[in-house]
């Protein structure tokens, strides 16, 4: 069973999605919130491809015979670069002082696009910085709400610290603790929810910095190589 | 058009605004290209000249964000005078470090900075009227004119600006590939 991708063919297995059986042939869509290992999510947008001829998201999307993907068109990719900018200019993105930078999944889809700017005026949120976990730093000015710290505590840590709260433009990320506080919670290092942030929100304090510039996550290589061959 | 006719160097204006000049050093690390670049651009009003107002110039690269009235009067004098203006850096472009002071309030900033922090004593907030009045936040260059090119990193690598200036000479539409585009 194949669809295409760009004129591409793809086999895939029934029950999967387009996203995962692209990556699984080798060709990466740009995406924030889907993670191999959980539920599609749906909502990042930066998956959105042209199924045929309506724009869908890819990771929600299933993958069924016949059907005609298109993902590197300029008008997708713009698509992509508009989401982009208004995550960066919606939170607080300072790259220069991030220790999640040359790591950073936000980061490293603005370079697959060619984004320069944010464009958009940048709305410089006032949003807290909680440090008062022993061992964890969460910094909500980075947060993209892509519910990956979300679905990992709730579903595989059993814990559920994470959630997200509010609507449209206000929406923002909560701690489970009467105080609203990490430093109350049962978040644990070994937690998978420390491990699936895919920019610089939820930090191992005292681990900064530690790889040089040049050796980090998407120095060498673009997330489109790095995320099909992660081993290379 | 007569393909003899020597090409008239480009004019560029080059200038740092709520920025520490990083770029600028990035743009020197380009080292003895400058020598081959020199034979395609002149420098109007930048650092480098010491010019302090530009003339018409086709090029102006401006580092820095905007946090004070006068960063908003030379970007402003700027765009009147350069036919393309670049966002040189992460300053320029969302406003980089400086701008981690926009969600404190400016009053509260300048007391503890000149009145209530720890060691002072009997100190004022600087009120000569030479001084340029600060913003009550920090702005990229793009949230009050028109950028046509935005060159990111922080500061962009010498290669990097290298390939953008060699591009816009040559006539293309600059393009940073990967390992080029850095915001950090």
């Amino acid at each position: 069973m194949t669809f295409t991708l760009d004129g591409h063919d793809i086999p895939f297995e029934p029950g999967q999605t387009v996203v995962q059986a692209a990556l699984a042939a080798g060709h990466y869509i740009p995406h924030l919130c889907y993670h191999p290992e959980f539920q599609p999510h749906g909502s990042c947008k930066v998956c959105t491809c042209t199924v045929n001829g309506r724009t869908a998201t890819s990771c929600t999307t299933p993958a069924s015979e016949g059907l005609e993907v298109a993902s590197e068109t300029p008008e997708i990719q713009e698509i992509r670069r508009d989401l982009v900018q208004f995550l960066f200019t919606e939170g607080n993105h300072f790259c220069p002082s991030c220790e999640q930078s040359g790591d950073c999944m936000l980061q490293a889809v603005g370079y697959e696009l060619g984004v320069v700017t944010g464009h958009y005026n940048p709305l410089f949120p006032n949003r807290p910085v909680d440090a008062s976990h022993p061992d964890v730093l969460l910094d909500t000015n980075r947060c993209i709400l892509c519910e990956l710290c979300v679905r990992a505590s709730a579903q595989i840590d059993g814990k559920s610290i994470f959630a997200l709260s509010g609507r449209g433009i206000t929406k923002h990320l909560i701690v489970n603790a009467e105080s609203g506080r990490l430093g109350d919670t049962q978040l644990a290092t070994t937690d998978k929810a420390l491990d699936v942030c895919p920019v610089g929100a939820i930090l191992r304090k005292r681990t900064g910095f530690r790889v040089p510039i040049g050796r980090r996550t998407y120095d060498a290589r673009p997330i489109s190589q790095v995320t099909v061959e992660p081993a290379k | 058009m007569n393909p003899e006719r020597p090409k008239r160097k480009l004019r560029v204006a080059t200038t740092s605004l709520a920025g520490c000049f990083g770029c600028h050093m990035s743009f020197l690390d380009i080292d003895e290209r400058l020598i081959e670049l020199l034979e395609h651009i002149e420098f109007d009003a930048s650092p480098l000249t010491d010019i302090k107002t530009p003339g018409q110039c086709d090029l102006g690269l401006i580092e820095g964000g905007l946090c004070n009235a006068e960063n908003v009067h030379v970007l402003l004098n700027m765009r009147q005078k350069c036919r393309i203006l670049v966002a040189m850096g992460a300053c320029a472009i969302n406003g980089g470090l400086p701008a981690q002071r926009n969600h404190l309030d400016i009053r509260d900033c300048l007391q503890t900075v000149y009145l209530t922090g720890v060691g002072l004593n009997r100190g004022f907030i600087p009120n000569d009227p030479e001084l340029p009045l600060p913003l009550d936040q920090v702005h990229p260059l793009h949230d009050v004119v028109k950028i046509d090119y935005f060159l990111p990193g922080c500061p962009p690598p010498a290669d990097a600006i290298w390939q953008f200036l060699t591009d816009l000479i040559a006539g293309r539409t600059p393009q940073l590939g990967h390992g080029l585009i850095h915001y950090d």
